[in-house]
Formats: C-alpha cells, structure tokens, sequence
C-alpha cells in the first residue's frame, strides 16, 4: 500500500462517532464500496453540515450535506462555478476534455441548447416504442430460476442498447459506449480496469476519439438527422468544436446515459429486495411504478455529488468558504436528510412527493436527461412485472469503488417467472 | 381566496380556489392540477412549473426575475409569456388569472 492510500483510508470500518469531525473526508472510495458511507454523512449533516475536510487524495474541499444548502448553492452559479471540473479530481492541464457540464454561462447553455432536444419529453414518445422493444428482447432471453448478473445482462446491457440508439452508433459495438464511459469513470489501480490515469487517456484519444471522429465525418455530410452526434456535427454552437471539446461533450453524455441508469436498474432491485413489504404493494398495484421511479432514483442516488468552485469568499451556515475553494455538494446526503424528506432513510414507493429529489440536481445545470432516465426505468418495470414474480437477490451486491459513480459491478440474482 | 384557472394542453380548464400569500404553483400542486410537477417546491430551480400567461393576463403578472430567467433560458419551450408560477405570487390582484399548461415539462 503506498503513502498515499494509508493516508487516504483512515475512515473505512471506523465508528463515525470515534473519529474527530476535523479528520473526517467522506470521498474515501472504501466507503462507498463497503456500503458504510451513509452513517458518516448523517454525522456530518447533524453535527456540521458544511465541512472542511482539510486534506484528502484530490486536496482540501468543503463537503455541503443538508438538503436546503445543497440548493442554496445550486441555485448560485456565479458564485459556486461548475469550472475548472464537477468532480473533486482537478482536470489534467495536458489532457483538457471539456465538457458543458463543467462549463459557466454563457457557453453552458449554447451547447447544452444544441443537444438537449434528443432527451427531452418531444423526443421520448418516439423512443419509448423502440426502447420498450429492446427491454423485452433483454427480458425474454434471461434464464429462470437460474444465478446470473443482473448487472451484466439487464443494467449494462439495456444502458448500452440505449445509447447506441441515441448516437446510431454501431449496434454490435455498443459495449464499447459501456467500456468508454468506465474507462473515463473508474479510479485507476492495480487491480482496476485501468492502472493509471496515462492509461485512461491512451485509450481514450486512440480508440474512442477515433471511432467518434469516423462518425462525426459521416454525420457531417449528410443531411442533419435526430441522433446526438449529427445533431452536434451539425448543430451552430457546436460544429466548431475542437477534437478535445467534441470528445469531451460525447463522454459526457455516454457517462451521462450509462453509469447513473444503469445503477438506478439494479438498484430498484435490490431495494424491493430489502423492503418486500414494498415489492407486495408494487405486485398488487402496478399503477405505482411511475411513484417509485423517482423514489428509487433517490435512494440510489447513482452520482453521490457534484463539484463547484466558489468564485469568491461567501459564507454557508456560517462556515467561511474562500474564494477557489472546492465545494462538494453531496446529493447522496440531502437525500436523507429528514428535514426535508420525512423518513428519508426508508424505501417508500408511494411517496407523496417523490420527485423532490437531489439525484438530478437542481438549477442551470440540473439533468437534462432527466426524463429519459425515468422512462428507461419505468418501462422496464413495467415489463418486468409482467412476466417475473419476482427478481430475487441471491447473493450480496459488489459495489463500486468510488466515492462519485454509486453503483454495483455485480448483482447476483435469479428470475421467479408469474404462475401461469 | 382566489380564483385561478388553469389550461390544460388538451384545453381542460381547471378552476382552483388559490388561498393568498401562497404561489401559483402551490394552488396547482394542492388542488392536483396534472402537469405541474414542481420538483424543487418552489425554489425556482427545476423549471418544472412551467406555465404560459394568458395574454391579457402578462402585463399585470409581468416578466420573469433574474433566477427565472437564467433556467428558462434553456427551456425549449419557452415562449413570450412564459413564467415559472412558484414565482408568481397569490394576491386579490390575481382573481380570475388564466393560465396554459405547456404539452411537457422539462
């Protein structure tokens, strides 16, 4: 282990009230990989809801974990910029992809406008036929009664059909779309999918760039139609875009499409597993999927936070952040925070206010995918109930090691087909 | 009490009685009007209360503020008398404000 990860890791299996508040650093992805991270924040949410945490692997940063000043800074993009990145990582100064969603006005908006159309309401009532096709040629192949990875053949699977669709990107090579977006998400190490950052980029600029490029060319000279990348090669604020811009827009909506639906599917699983009192009441009225769609995406929370930088000083609960500090604003926790949302740690599908949620964030920069993840997700409850009794957990979940992406690389479960 | 009527995309009109001091918005969500989702509760950050003024009504409910504007500037939809209600206050003014519902909400 080096210095540096002994340093880093002195949370994990830790009672969170045993460690002093000014040594805490919740982004330790141990954490999130044992499933232990939430008792850590309803410390931080309690008893210092705006925190500094002095030192960690990406450098000091502010963690803000209560729902109401989670939107107090959302709701101040002058003030908390989405530039130089959204993640506690600080971009590469030789490897600068750029992307909207690190992006300040005005240029946030001109770009998001040009793609923002292929996900929004208008668009999904002509997917939704095309992608409730798909989902049933997943559904109809699984095995019954019988262990296979939940995450494998449905979440990833699904995900990948999906995005291949939206970019008319080569069907047969869609896991590519998957492997990209790990590649660019995963934390390098020597057991990791990548084993260092050089490795991430390799990738990247030799075969992902490449591919996209080969199709922005084609795109480019035929008349603009509806997938995303004709849509950018032909779009005004976008056709100019450089290689590194162009890369950088593509991998965020690849990682946008893939790792947050993709958790949110298996996730829905295994919390129906954890509440069956919740599944019953799910079997006896399907008429509730699209209440628990929402109320799965929160308990899922599939990206934990976002990054801002404070443009200058400005005071949160009294707590004095500097000017170029880091800010975390950790959705994951204002989701459980019980002031807003009553008995925010339980699983409840029929909520009377489920979309009142931080998953998709809030203000300029909020999910404009939004619509599209809940659609994906309600249609394959929708077929699913039709046809399992019941998808059974059978084995424990394997997830992610990173404090940003939360999800699962493994759900091990079995499918209990309806009595005919 | 005041009355404010809401119409639907397919021209259902809706009446609700809005109490005072509340938002626009807030009448809506209380009195079940579909297609005012209101994900942030208020807080002018999701643009999912989104609704166009009815023409006669605009001068005197008036221009989007500067947090509206920024988030519907993005909206697609977006029209001359486009306002987000959780920003439009209920008042005696307000008696017999009509309201069209977008086809979506974003």
């Amino acid at each position: 282990m080096s210095v540096a990860e002994q340093e880093f890791n002195h949370m994990f299996g830790k009672d969170p009230y045993s460690i002093p508040l000014e040594d805490y650093d919740v982004s330790q992805p141990e954490l999130f990989m044992s499933g232990t991270e939430l008792p850590y924040f309803e410390r931080l949410r309690k008893e210092a809801p705006v925190h500094y945490c002095k030192d960690s692997e990406n450098g000091p940063y502010w963690s803000v974990t209560r729902y109401k000043d989670i939107m107090e800074v959302e709701n101040n993009p002058a003030v908390f910029s989405s530039e130089p990145s959204i993640t506690l990582v600080d971009p590469d100064p030789d490897f600068d992809i750029s992307m909207f969603i690190a992006m300040d006005e005005p240029k946030h908006g001109d770009q998001r406008k040009t793609v923002q159309g292929i996900v929004a309401p208008p668009s999904l009532a002509v997917l939704e036929p095309v992608i409730r096709e798909r989902i049933v040629g997943i559904l109809d192949t699984l095995p019954v009664n019988e262990t296979f990875d939940w995450v494998d053949k449905v979440s990833i699977e699904l995900t990948g059909q999906m995005l291949a669709t939206l970019f008319d990107f080569p069907f047969e090579e869609r896991r590519n779309l998957t492997y990209w977006s790990d590649v660019a998400t995963t934390i390098p190490g020597p057991d990791a999918l990548i084993q260092s950052i050089e490795e991430r980029q390799n990738i990247l600029l030799t075969e992902c760039l490449p591919a996209f490029t080969k199709l922005w060319n084609q795109r480019v000279n035929e008349p603009p139609k509806g997938d995303l990348i004709s849509m950018l090669a032909h779009g005004k604020e976008t056709r100019d875009m450089g290689p590194m811009e162009f890369m950088g827009n593509l991998m965020l909506l690849i990682i946008g499409g893939n790792d947050t639906t993709r958790n949110s599917l298996s996730g829905g699983v295994l919390f129906l597993n954890q509440n069956p009192d919740q599944y019953d009441k799910l079997r006896a009225n399907h008429g509730l999927i699209p209440k628990m769609i929402p109320e799965i995406i929160r308990y899922q929370t599939p990206l934990t936070h976002m990054r801002r930088t404070a443009t200058e000083d400005y005071v949160l609960q009294g707590q004095n952040i500097k000017k170029g500090d880091k800010v975390a604003m950790w959705f994951l926790s204002g989701n459980r925070d019980s002031e807003v949302i009553e008995n925010a740690d339980d699983f409840i599908i029929d909520r009377k206010l489920p979309r009142q949620h931080l998953s998709f964030g809030f203000g300029i920069h909020r999910c404009m995918g939004n619509r599209l993840a809940e659609m994906q997700l309600r249609v394959t409850w929708e077929e699913i109930l039709k046809r399992f009794e019941k998808v059974e957990v059978v084995g424990e979940p394997v997830r992610n090691y990173s404090p940003f992406v939360r999800g699962y690389a493994e759900l091990p479960v079995q499918l209990r087909p309806l009595a005919k | 009490m005041t009355k404010i009527t809401f119409v639907k995309h397919d021209d259902e009109e809706i009446v609700v009685d809005a109490e005072n001091g509340t938002s626009v918005m807030n009448a809506a969500v209380d009195n079940l009007v579909p297609g005012i989702d209101a994900d942030c509760g208020g807080e002018c950050a999701c643009a999912t209360c989104h609704v166009y003024i009815d023409e006669a009504w605009f001068p005197k409910v008036g221009n989007t503020n500067d947090a509206e504007e920024a988030i519907m500037s993005l909206n697609p939809d977006r029209q001359e008398t486009s306002r987000l209600c959780c920003q439009i206050p209920v008042t005696d003014e307000m008696e017999g404000l009509k309201v069209r519902l977008p086809e979506f909400q974003f």
